[in-house]
């Protein structure tokens, strides 16, 4: 076989952003005064400045195979007496093309685009002579695997985001990586590497952090890592230095065997925390892990490219780019419906009304992201103090923890400053309400806030279900009042649902999408509707599973119904976690707006009224091994019409397509792709759904509830035709 | 060597006048100037800073911190070669911030005057150990480009605007002598790209080169390791043919003159008890040094006073000088020097690794890589105790820096050239 049997499917693919194969001979510096020889250095770039990462698609792997076989014809001629490959500024590669391979149609493309790769990376493993990866910059999935297919590596310092996210994606590191990277830097560390990271957010490793591990042989500055990195490699060619791995181990060796099947359990377990199994491809990746120790390479790689094409196949992957690549990286960086930017007006100076937990988190945000005075108000000077004072705390704790200098602390908390009067709000740009959650009293806020501030002063509420738009009923102003919903924590969670009421106006909401981008949060724009969103669709979920509770139900049945969404947490957990009576609040707002479809739950009221916070024994809960006690049951009563755990989780699929059909028919936001990025941003819904709507319309859901898809074929699934 | 002149007020440290000494010196591999160049599309800066990081590597024995100052010349001052050089690449190299720098500007004298400058902060005990060097890349930034000469100079006459072109200053040289024809100056071309070829040859060039790894649209990275504008294997028939482009039938021609190009340097240098303290080489001691002007039209004739003043200073002649390294921005200036000190046109003391002609001259880059040729070849030729290096400089300059060989049987036990107030006299034959 040779690279260019792959024709076929690289032609499949003319659109392909190539990254290119350049190839320069190196004479290499003399070690002990003789010169080893000459040395093939190939650099992966794809032409474009560092905004486009290079990346690896069929038309890529084809280049660079051919560029491999015929150095490695070279190396016989005894013409080379290495390879070296590195890439253009602040890449190795990014890894695959995730574009290209979502629209890898059917099985066998799927197969021959896994075989391609190692194809490749076999001629690179076995030149004849060493390959060295010069690892500059970013190296992920495919790319980390070139360098881990390579005989050594070097790894610049200033080298970021390393890693194999593939588990993360929905694939497995199957380019060999999953072979390797055990046995270069132990199972341990490589189950870090392929499984603890990629499913924690998908973290990646710094080039020490790499190092460190094993993962590369030698690190060197980034001032000259390219110079020190060629003459590390004409030292180990001469025999001059020999690369010490102490994390390698032998899997053959019967103890190193006692480890891997403990990592390969411990990993399985983690798993199961973190996904509950929602999504297929964590779990082969431990698979072919757990059954490659006794491989030889090349079985290993037959069943790389097996278990590949088949998870190219899953809708789990495909959603997963989806909602990586076409939300995350795209949408949430150019919000659907936002108005032109150069519309913006400049805040200099920002008013927040109220000092409780929520203000003072807002304070704190606008204070640090923006460096800008943010004056808090309350209606009495311990408030203001309170409000004040944790701000300046959460300072200290950022300095405590070395993540600001001490002139970044000074500067923020200078920035903050209190009062019991408005008057601080004169010459504010922008106020924002965080006070109780009731029409009446936040009218007030914002008539005695318009009395003070400039015309153009911008007003925005923080409100999670009152009507933005009865709020600004009795403005002078009603154009300059937008909602500006957090997500709490508000420094942890990235969304932020941007409201339009009918009266706000385009400068006024451009200025809303500049602050968020200042604020670096994700902003959606959303209409005056209940609850916007994120709550409409969480406590739409919750209500039904409260709903099945309620009518007698085991907790246990209920509350586990959804485990095979793999959510962050379970319907109980959350309402907890939210607090029993804000989700209770929240809940009233929708069922006064919606009637029927938002059940108000009658036993989590006599919880409420009880001071029960939680349906769970919280202790119960954090020991893994959830129970009601004894005292909170008898609080409760139960219907007799128990459902089963299947039974709660179709009702509540077909909910949540039911309320998403109604959100996108009211134009609550501009479609399905923004309620997807709204529940994976804000919520913590997991890539593998796709956010929500791909998992509703691959489950039936969409199609039960509203006789169609939510997204069209290809979107978050397999492409309509080969 | 080192003794106190003078003493301050009570309580303050004595006023000392210190040995310099030369520690180790190091330069990119030159690049010819233009998109074709082997530093297209690479930043001056990062020249700079590559040489100031092998510096530190070849001289682990020096703490980074210890680094007092970072004097980086260059001749135009913008872009990647400004915003004050030597502090940006002290910054870029990863010297401590602690360790202050600036930058220097004399045109094609500036590494020069870099060395010089810190050296004397070094004698005067401001500083222990320096890093002092040059850069310029003449594909980014044209020679004279963005200058803008007071109309006064014209006005008034105060220089002959033909004075701002260099290679007319250098077909004036031969109006002025004429005993220097084309032909001579054709034959010095060679001879000096003869030289390096065999300095090359014998690996006397590579081991003061620093690799620069460069990457180009459409050819992926590489690792430059040697010089590009050298011709070896130029021949007086190839330099005959060539065009005379800054006058009609003139006698300067691209093949006799050096070219446009794209370099940096640079070297450390030390107090004598700092190197001692640290166990540093010492490769050259500093004896003196001196610049001088002369008629912005004939600038080439710059190290002629240059040099006389600094003998003047060392107290010594031009006898006493075994080793010469001038820069060859054109053959006929270095021919001018050499008539004017009766030395022959293929003396063997002079730039016996060639010169600028073959090698390349970046600008305010080449007085230290005439450092670093000294140095390698006092280490060669214990024999000699002193030797010179001189350059001329645009606007009508010389410089001269004269350097002692610690290798000659002599270093250290014969009188002090600083200190000495009886050997003044001692003139060169030709002064």
């Amino acid at each position: 076989m040779s690279a260019a049997d792959f024709r076929k499917l690289a032609d499949l693919f003319p659109n392909e952003t190539v990254t290119h194969s350049y190839v320069q001979d190196v004479e290499l510096p003399a070690v002990d005064g003789k010169s080893p020889g000459t040395f093939a250095l190939i650099t992966l770039d794809n032409g474009l400045d560092h905004t486009k990462p290079t990346t690896l698609g069929p038309n890529t792997l084809l280049e660079l195979g051919t560029v491999l076989e015929a150095l490695k014809e070279r190396a016989r001629r005894g013409e080379i007496v290495g390879v070296g490959v590195t890439g253009k500024p602040y890449f190795l590669v990014a890894g695959a093309d995730l574009s290209t391979v979502k629209s890898v149609s059917g099985r066998e493309q799927g197969l021959w685009m896994a075989q391609l790769g190692h194809e490749v990376y076999s001629t690179l493993a076995d030149l004849g002579v060493p390959s060295f990866a010069f690892i500059n910059g970013v190296a992920l999935g495919g790319g980390l695997e070139i360098a881990l297919q390579s005989t050594y590596r070097t790894v610049s310092s200033g080298a970021g985001a390393l890693g194999l996210p593939e588990a993360f994606i929905g694939l497995i590191p199957g380019w060999g990586g999953v072979y390797i990277l055990p046995r270069l830097i132990g199972p341990e560390n490589a189950l870090k590497v392929m499984i603890e990271n990629p499913l924690s957010n998908n973290r990646t490793l710094t080039g020490p952090q790499a190092y460190e591990l094993g993962v590369a042989d030698a690190m060197f500055e980034p001032a000259d890592f390219l110079e020190q990195s060629v003459a590390w490699a004409a030292q180990v060619i001469a025999g001059a230095v020999a690369p010490e791995r102490a994390n390698a181990v032998d899997p053959a060796d019967p103890q190193v065997a006692t480890r891997w099947a403990a990592a390969v359990a411990r990993g399985r377990a983690f798993v199961e925390a973190k996904t509950s199994n929602a999504s297929p491809a964590p779990a082969k990746v431990l698979e072919v892990l757990d059954a490659n120790r006794t491989m030889t390479q090349a079985q290993s790689a037959e069943l790389e490219c097996e278990t590949l094409a088949d998870l190219m196949q899953t809708p789990e992957f495909r959603s997963t780019v989806y909602a990586f690549l076409d939300l995350v990286q795209r949408r949430a960086k150019r919000p659907a419906g936002a108005p032109d930017s150069k519309l913006a007006r400049p805040v200099g100076k920002v008013g927040v009304v109220g000092a409780g937990l929520m203000a003072s988190q807002l304070a704190l945000l606008f204070a640090r992201q923006l460096k800008v005075p943010v004056v808090m108000t309350d209606i009495d000077q311990g408030r203001v103090d309170k409000g004040v004072g944790y701000v300046h705390a959460e300072v200290d704790k950022l300095l405590a923890k070395g993540r600001i200098s001490s002139d970044a602390a000074n500067r923020t908390k200078a920035l903050v400053s209190g009062s019991v009067s408005k008057e601080g709000f004169a010459d504010a740009d922008f106020v924002i309400e965080a006070v109780f959650e009731e029409l009446s009293v936040k009218k007030q806020v914002f008539k005695e806030v318009e009395a003070i501030v400039s015309p153009e002063c911008i007003l925005a509420t923080n409100t999670s279900a009152l009507s933005v738009t009865a709020m600004s009923a009795d403005l002078e102003h009603p154009e300059r009042l937008v909602g500006f919903h957090f997500f709490n924590p508000v420094a942890v969670m990235p969304l932020l649902e941007i409201v339009r009421a009918p009266k706000t106006d385009d400068a006024v909401l451009a200025t809303a999408f500049e602050l968020a981008k200042g604020l670096k949060k994700s902003a959606v724009l959303v209409k005056d509707a209940a609850a916007f969103v994120v709550n409409r669709v969480l406590l739409r979920l919750m209500g039904e599973v409260t709903a099945a509770f309620d009518e007698g139900t085991p907790a246990e049945v209920a509350d586990n119904a959804l485990r095979p969404m793999g959510l962050p947490m379970t319907p109980f957990v959350l309402g907890a976690m939210v607090g029993l009576p804000v989700a209770q609040h929240v809940q009233e707002s929708l069922h006064a707006a919606f009637g029927d479809r938002f059940r108000v739950s009658k036993n989590l009221q006599a919880l409420i009224e009880n001071g029960v916070t939680s349906i769970w024994d919280p202790a119960s809960v954090a020991a893994g091994n959830p129970s009601i006690p004894a005292e909170t049951l008898a609080l409760m009563s139960f219907g007799t019409t128990p459902s089963t755990a299947a039974e709660v989780l179709r009702r509540t699929q077909d909910a949540l397509a039911e309320e998403i059909g109604l959100m996108l028919e009211e134009g609550v936001v501009a479609g399905p792709e923004d309620i997807d990025l709204c529940m994976i941003v804000g919520a913590g819904w997991p890539m593998f759904l796709g956010g929500i709507s791909p998992y509703l319309d691959r489950v039936g859901a969409s199609e039960r509830v509203n006789g169609r898809k939510f997204l069209a074929p290809g979107v978050a699934s397999e492409p309509a035709s080969a | 060597m080192s003794p106190a002149r003078s003493t301050g007020k009570p309580g303050a440290n004595p006023r000392t006048v210190r040995d310099v000494v030369f520690v180790d010196g190091v330069r990119t591999p030159f690049g010819r100037a233009g998109e074709k160049g082997i530093y297209a599309g690479t930043r001056a800066d990062d020249l700079v800073v590559k040489c100031i990081r092998e510096l530190m590597r070849r001289n682990p024995a020096v703490p980074a911190a210890r680094i007092d100052e970072v004097a980086i010349a260059a001749t135009t001052q913008t872009g990647d070669q400004g915003l004050t050089i030597g502090r940006t690449a002290a910054l870029l190299a990863g010297l401590p911030r602690t360790v202050p720098g600036f930058a220097v500007d004399r045109m094609c004298a500036g590494a020069m005057t870099a060395v010089t400058t810190t050296a004397s902060g070094i004698g005067f005990g401001a500083y222990d150990v320096v890093i002092a060097g040059g850069v310029e890349h003449m594909g980014n930034h044209p020679i004279g480009a963005g200058a803008d000469p007071n109309p006064r100079f014209l006005s008034e006459r105060l220089v002959d605007p033909a004075a701002l072109n260099m290679g007319n200053t250098a077909e004036n040289l031969h109006d002025r002598f004429p005993a220097i024809t084309k032909d001579r100056a054709d034959a010095y071309a060679v001879a000096s790209q003869d030289k390096l070829a065999a300095a090359y040859a014998k690996g006397q060039i590579q081991r003061d080169l620093v690799p620069v790894a460069t990457m180009k649209p459409g050819q992926g990275w590489t690792i430059n390791t040697v010089d590009e504008p050298p011709r070896p294997g130029t021949s007086l028939q190839d330099l005959a043919a060539l065009k005379t482009p800054f006058r009609a039938h003139g006698r300067v021609t691209a093949g006799n003159a050096a070219g446009l190009n794209d370099g940096a340097t640079a070297a450390l240098l030390a107090s004598a008890e700092a190197a001692e303290e640290l166990g540093l080489p010492v490769r050259m001691r500093l004896v003196t040094y001196a610049f001088a002007g002369v008629e912005p039209e004939v600038m080439g004739i710059g190290p002629i006073p240059a040099t006389e003043k600094a003998l003047k200073n060392a107290g010594l002649g031009i006898g006493d000088i075994g080793l010469f390294e001038v820069n060859e921005a054109f053959a006929v200036q270095v021919l001018s020097f050499l008539d004017h000190f009766g030395i022959a046109d293929d003396d063997a003391r002079v730039n016996r690794y060639g010169g600028a002609i073959a090698v390349g001259h970046p600008l305010a880059s080449s007085g230290v890589r005439l450092m670093n040729q000294l140095a390698r070849q006092f280490e060669e030729d214990p024999t000699v105790r002193y030797g010179m290096t001189t350059m001329c400089i645009g606007l009508g300059m010389g410089a001269t820096v004269i350097w002692e060989n610690p290798h000659h049987p002599d270093f250290g036990t014969s009188t002090d050239a600083a200190d000495s107030t009886d050997s003044a006299t001692e003139n060169g034959a030709a002064a």
